[in-house]
């Protein structure tokens, strides 16, 4: 098992280094002007462009430039190319709001997803089922930023039900916390909600067929306990597999839309301001961010599975 | 409850295909035949199948109302132009800024679902927006599948140390946040055009949110392929292939393939709805089509800074978007319980 866990880690670390390699790349090779120009502001002299130049490397050979920027991230020195501002410190900001989002979101969605996927195999193949397929098919079908928008626009606006956009720290005011988040995290949960139902809906369906399930229907359980107890238990295994995926996913970057629409100023929309003025520390720093927490939530599901499973193990 | 029969649970589980297959004759009916019986008997699939099909047709002919009904193009500014409504002038774009709402036929076609905030015709925008929406969106899929096929097969077929490269690739590919790369490479495509060789390709090009889409869904259909080959690899008729002395690239195409088809005509089509999906994303966050030119996921990124003012100008776009994903969500559904009534394909966002 040990030897597992390190293996596993030796891959993280491997893969984690060939994301940074390739972002760098992708900005560095691909031709889209001279940053230090860009830099220099609107009417540059040739001091100051070759001034940002060597303080930036930007006429050493590509590896250099990349270890000189890789030394920043790890020490968090880091700075934008346009803001000057220190990118981890950026980034330290917007983690809470990241975090607020991505937890309640996967909390919600995996409630909600629940209860409609039970529900709709229960009552397989009559109205509720049909109906609550047809609902979860048009979330699966939304996109978060359109939804979002228009939940942004009557809820928030037009019907002040909700307020418009913004965030409150948790340790301000949960109440206004949680009033700030309901929004973003409906319209984030709701494509979630749409396949985790789905899933489960199918992997009760499944399991209902199964010799256990026909032991304990023949020893007298009544029908809510073998509902829960014995088919809910065993086909949740497959959803939390995925929500430990989807969790690492929204944090790393599945979030940008619903953080952009909502103005909440995390690590996501974030990356996507950067993204927008090709200003690659940040960008850099925030794949980097993004990539780390999809890779861990992988390995943890793996390193899960593998010590429950043993056979995993010796592959 | 506890008095109900287990099969009532069973509606739509394997139990019910194996009595289908004991209440009717199907032996001796291949598996093709038999997916297409399960098909025609899934009208809502078929019925959201036709709609998809409608849907694309009305995108096809855009230049037929732009031309005969609404006389203007998808790019077309009528900022200071007025038109006829019921015999009375009007702006396009009243004097303080919000344009016309929607006319259907009342200026005879013109403005039929209003105008933004450019004074270009919605409607028009709408089908030509729709052509450049699913363009992108069927040629990525079909890029996608062409590749995720060569990978997966190369990879599991042949195993080893190529295997281990394509697999190392798919999961640093894997591992980039979808939108997040997709973006990066937009923007940088975008701005700098891409040249390889005798390929180049122009920034405001259509074909840089095709290739951008194209490649990072990739480990998506890739790594389930690559599965089903290291399973395909140890059957019978594999074998017996080999036996009789078929190539590698032979036993591929003729022994693998039509053996991973129901797989792949599954992923197809919910490729296209993700990929659809994706532009949108990438076009909202201003990485995908570049303007002028008009797609769903630019109209709505458009429409919602005027959103406080003339909201259609966002629901429209998104409301189309919708039906079209939808449409080929539930066709993609139905194909595969016809298919392959077990296989549990999942694309991720």
């Amino acid at each position: 098992m040990a030897r597992f866990i390190v293996r596993r880690l030796f891959q993280m670390i491997g893969v984690m280094f060939a994301v940074s390699v390739l972002t760098f790349l992708i900005f560095n090779v691909i031709p889209n002007g001279d940053p230090a120009v860009r830099m220099a502001g609107r009417h540059p002299s040739q001091t100051i462009i070759d001034q940002i130049r060597k303080d930036w490397h930007f006429d050493d050979p590509i590896y250099v430039q990349y270890v000189v920027t890789m030394k920043k991230v790890f020490t968090g020195d880091l700075k934008s190319y346009f803001t000057q501002l220190n990118v981890n410190e950026e980034i330290r900001k917007g983690i809470p709001r990241t975090f607020s989002l991505a937890i309640g979101a996967a909390l919600l969605w995996m409630f909600v997803a629940v209860c409609f996927g039970l529900y709709s195999a229960v009552k397989a193949g009559r109205f509720a089922d049909r109906f609550l397929t047809i609902i979860a098919l048009i979330g699966i079908s939304m996109p978060v930023f359109w939804i979002g928008a228009l939940m942004n626009y009557y809820l928030g606006f037009k019907w002040g039900i909700f307020p418009n956009g913004g965030y409150v720290d948790l340790t301000d005011d949960p109440v206004d916390w949680a009033y700030h988040l309901i929004l973003p995290w409906t319209a984030l949960a709701i494509l979630f909600i749409g396949f985790y139902s789905r899933v489960l809906r199918s992997n009760v369906l499944d399991t209902i067929n199964e010799d256990y399930v026909r032991t304990a229907r023949a020893k007298g359980l009544s029908e809510r306990q073998i509902l829960v107890r014995h088919v809910l238990r065993n086909s949740m295994i497959p959803i939390v597999t995925l929500w430990g995926l989807d969790f690492g996913a929204v944090i790393g970057g599945g979030a940008i839309l619903t953080e952009t629409v909502f103005d909440l100023q995390g690590v996501g929309q974030y990356a996507a301001d950067a993204v927008g003025q090709l200003d690659v520390p940040p960008v850099l720093a925030t794949t980097m961010f993004a990539a780390f927490f999809i890779v861990l939530l992988n390995a943890i599901v793996d390193i899960a599975y593998a010590y429950l499973d043993p056979r995993i193990r010796l592959q | 409850m506890a008095t109900e029969p287990a099969t009532e649970y069973s509606f739509e589980g394997p139990a019910a295909f194996e009595e289908e297959a004991k209440r009717e004759q199907v032996a001796g009916m291949g598996p093709w035949r038999l997916g297409l019986r399960r098909m025609r008997r899934n009208k809502v699939a078929i019925l959201f199948g036709l709609l998809f099909v409608l849907l694309v047709a009305i995108c096809v002919a855009a230049p037929l109302w732009a031309n005969k009904v609404a006389h203007t193009t998808s790019a077309e500014n009528h900022l200071s132009d007025t038109i006829t409504v019921n015999g009375k002038k009007t702006n396009v774009v009243s004097l303080d800024g919000v344009p016309i709402g929607p006319q259907y036929f009342k200026a005879d076609g013109k403005f039929f679902l209003g105008a933004d905030g450019n004074g270009r015709d919605i409607m028009v925008r709408l089908l030509y927006g729709g052509r450049n929406s699913l363009l992108i969106g069927i040629t990525a899929a079909f890029m996608t599948t062409i590749l995720s096929i060569i990978l997966g097969l190369v990879s599991g077929f042949f195993g080893g140390f190529t295997d281990g490269t394509i697999r190392a690739a798919l999961d640093v590919l894997w591992s980039f946040p979808v939108i997040i790369l997709g973006v990066a490479l937009g923007v940088a495509l975008a701005l700098g055009g891409f040249k390889l060789g005798p390929i180049s390709i122009q920034g405001d090009s259509l074909a840089i949110p095709i290739l951008v889409i194209g490649v990072v869904y990739v480990p998506y259909m890739a790594r389930p392929i690559r599965g089903q080959v290291l399973s395909l690899r140890e059957k019978e008729f594999v074998e017996a292939a080999r036996a009789q002395g078929a190539g590698p690239f032979r036993i591929m195409f003729t022994e693998m393939i039509p053996n991973l088809t129901s797989t792949i005509l599954v992923f197809f089509t919910l490729l296209i709805a993700n990929a659809v999906l994706l532009e949108a994303a990438l076009s909202f966050l201003g990485a995908g089509v570049q303007p002028p030119e008009p797609s769903w996921g630019t109209m709505i990124s458009d429409g919602v800074e005027r959103i406080a003012t003339a909201p259609h100008l966002t629901i429209v776009p998104g409301l189309m978007l919708v039906i079209t994903v939808l449409s080929l969500n539930v066709f993609g559904d139905g194909i595969r319980d016809a298919l392959d009534p077990r296989a549990k394909v999942r694309l991720e966002h």
